[in-house]
């Protein structure tokens, strides 16, 4: 008898899609679902554990700070929004099985999901498929929203990002010999070395070096030194926080003085604290500043810090915080949670006040927006330029 | 030419780590024909250990203590003396109830142990990297430093650099495996070692407890993969659970190839790879870094199955 309480209670857990603990204490009490559902369920998938965690657990800070703000301003279509998050390792298999849980056990209506473009490229196919709405947050790959008319992004997309950072190294910097050091492991990372390349060759840049690693390397002095050997102005590493320190670190053993710029994949906190001192006064392109005077940037880092014990939000939680809003918006706009009316709203939304810019979206249902350039002083990130597309 | 001479450095500076790890695999090998392949991540448990230590002595001494030298000076030995007693406690619970079992079931328990230690440290530590202080400090020193002015009118600069952490890394493994060559092949214990290693029967007929004589092989074994998990972490800045995985994978293969059994043969084995490494990701791509460290296990097993210093063995019937 035990024995099936406990088993109860474990199914009671799963059902509720526990992992994400912040409103754990408020749905663990929900028994299993009646078959009129009480709440709008939309679907959470992102890295909560594995190499690129920061992203997903940021991601998911900023998604849940704005759900109790809806809930509390009476959820959407008179109902409250139930967010069942899954966690997807940071892998890309894992994606995939997370969305299929989501959308054909949890009947979800929406799907929020990844930052890494490689995962949400997995798990895009059976969103469409199923004609569930997918919005990503923050996977900049162009390839992410051609997989079909249901999925959309709420960011910049790569080639924007690499035209972005080309032109602030030529024309801001005016360091005309780059090298790039290039995740070849990542689609993100091989896509944006690839439209950095094209832009900085046509404003006249040179690139002196390519080399490569895989995520998860450790050592990368043997790629540095043939990098040094070419003499570049500035290095391009279009990769992730998790490597990117050590990168700085072992550069800077070599007796590199470069200064390096990286797009947004940078955004942690792991990026200062790994690279120390080494990364110091280098730049890399995001999607929002938080030292951005704009009140509505202001406001939200402010109720982020009361609600998260004084952490200042990365760029994800940002990005997790207006995904959350703009669904919700979305659902309302709909009037309705059916799939096709769900799409067509998210399809119009138009000058979206959201905290990482005015969002609208496009026909090819990617945001415009400005990209903001920080700068690491201090081991903090400062706003530099705001460039628009 | 100089940077010819940095791979190299950046090689033996690698080569090293993996010699190290290879040294617990070879011994583990020697005396109980065994491949412990949890053996990497006891590397892993010495680098988060250190990692623990590090933040520990912070907190007493003061955040400016954790990058000094004097850190370094006890993190090192005391995450030795801990991954000794883990080394000892996984062949108490692990391998010993299973010391007359066949082979191949000590084996997958090995691989068991490894995911245990993997996945155990991934719940209960976190799968997020975390940043490891520097405890050796970031002096670089540069030699041969060359300015010159190339036909376009840019500046190619080109100089050689030794890091501290690099000298610090090549030479703690160095006095590592010295001391070790001295316990093996200069104490009674290490003669003991080569007894069990002969054979378990006759070692025991002499009076050796051969019991004892494992759990020290595994004890320094583990010493040693702390060591190389602790300088490994302070190399790259950072450890995570998965951390001794591939290295320790890596680091098998360099045993095979200096001839598994052999402690010679590791060490040499451990260089020659971390050199061939470097070099092909510094004159090929990185993209075949593993690959090749895998091609040349798969090379030695065809040509000389023994390793580079092995011995050929008959298998006893």
């Amino acid at each position: 008898m035990r024995r099936l309480a406990f088993l109860g209670s474990i199914l009671a857990l799963a059902l509720t899609g526990c992992p994400s603990s912040n409103t754990g204490t408020a749905t663990a009490t929900a028994t299993p679902a009646p078959v009129e559902e009480p709440f709008i369920k939309v679907g959470q998938f992102v890295s909560l554990t594995g190499g690129t965690a920061t992203f997903g657990q940021s991601t998911d800070r900023g998604v849940q700070l704005a759900l109790t703000e809806i809930n509390a301003a009476g959820g959407v279509l008179g109902k409250p929004i139930k967010v069942l998050t899954e966690d997807t390792q940071s892998k890309p298999e894992e994606a995939k099985t997370s969305v299929l849980k989501l959308i054909k056990q949890d009947h979800v209506v929406a799907l929020i999901g990844e930052i890494a473009s490689s995962r949400t490229l997995a798990a895009a196919p059976e969103a469409q498929r199923s004609k569930v709405p997918l919005i990503t947050p923050g996977s900049t790959n162009p390839e992410v929203t051609a997989k079909g008319d249901f999925i959309f992004r709420i960011c910049f997309i790569d080639p924007v990002q690499g035209q972005v950072m080309a032109r602030f190294a030529a024309q801001d910097l005016k360091l005309m010999k780059a090298a790039i050091l290039t995740d070849v492991k990542n689609d993100y990372s091989v896509g944006l070395a690839k439209y950095f390349k094209e832009e900085y060759v046509k404003l006249g840049g040179k690139i002196v070096a390519e080399e490569s690693y895989s995520e998860n390397d450790k050592e990368f002095k043997a790629q540095l030194t043939s990098i040094k050997g070419k003499s570049p102005d500035i290095l391009i590493i279009p990769g992730y926080y998790t490597e990117v320190g050590m990168i700085a670190n072992q550069s800077r053993e070599l007796g590199m003085k470069q200064i390096m710029l990286g797009g947004d994949g940078w955004d942690s906190e792991m990026t200062a604290k790994i690279g120390g001192k080494a990364i110091e006064g280098s730049y890399y392109t995001n999607h929002y500043a938080t030292d951005d005077p704009n009140p509505v940037v202001q406001e939200f880092i402010t109720k982020y810090k009361a609600a998260y014990g004084g952490q200042t939000p990365d760029a994800m939680a940002a990005l997790g915080y207006d995904t959350m809003r703009l669904t919700a918006d979305a659902i309302k706009r709909a009037g309705s949670t059916d799939g096709d009316k769900l799409r067509q709203a998210i399809q119009d939304t138009k000058d979206f006040p959201g905290v990482t810019g005015s969002i609208t979206i496009d026909k090819d249902r990617n945001a415009t927006k400005p990209i903001t350039v920080l700068k690491i002083v201090n081991g903090e990130y400062k706003l530099a330029k705001t460039i628009a597309p | 030419m100089a940077t010819f001479v940095q791979q190299l450095i950046n090689g033996v500076a690698w080569g090293s780590v993996y010699a190290l790890i290879a040294l617990g695999y070879t011994m583990v090998y020697g005396v109980l024909r065994m491949i412990n392949f949890a053996h990497g991540d006891v590397v892993m448990v010495g680098a988060m250990f250190g990692l623990w230590l590090a933040g520990l002595c912070g907190a007493v001494a003061g955040p400016e203590f954790t990058g000094s030298f004097t850190a370094f000076l006890i993190v090192l030995p005391v995450s030795m003396a801990f991954c000794a007693l883990v080394g000892i406690a996984i062949e108490q619970l692990a391998y010993r109830p299973l010391r007359r079992s066949p082979r191949i079931a000590v084996l997958i328990t090995a691989i068991g142990v490894s995911f245990l230690l993997e996945y155990g440290g991934q719940a209960v530590l976190g799968a997020t990297p975390r940043a490891f202080p520097r405890l050796v400090g970031g002096t670089t020193w540069t030699f041969f430093e060359q300015t010159t002015v190339l036909e376009d009118g840019s500046m190619h600069f080109s100089s050689l650099v030794i890091s501290s952490i690099d000298l610090i890394i090549v030479s703690v493994s160095l006095a590592l495996m010295l001391a070790l060559q001295f316990i093996v092949f200069g104490t009674k214990i290490g003669k003991a070692m080569r007894a069990v290693a002969f054979s378990h029967d006759a070692a025991r007929l002499m009076g050796i407890n051969v019991d004892r004589i494992i759990t020290f092989t595994f004890g320094l074994g583990s010493a040693l993969a702390a060591a190389a998990g602790v300088l490994l972490a302070i190399k790259v800045q950072s450890a995570e659970p998965l951390m001794g995985l591939m290295p320790g994978l890596k680091a098998f293969v360099a045993a095979v190839l200096g001839g598994i059994g052999n402690i010679p043969g590791a060490v040499v084995g451990g260089l020659v790879l971390g050199v061939a490494e470097t070099m092909v990701a510094g004159y090929l791509s990185s993209t075949y870094k593993d690959a090749i460290a895998f091609v040349v296990l798969i090379l030695i097993l065809l040509f000389k199955p023994s390793g580079l210093f092995g011995t050929p063995q008959v298998e006893k019937v």
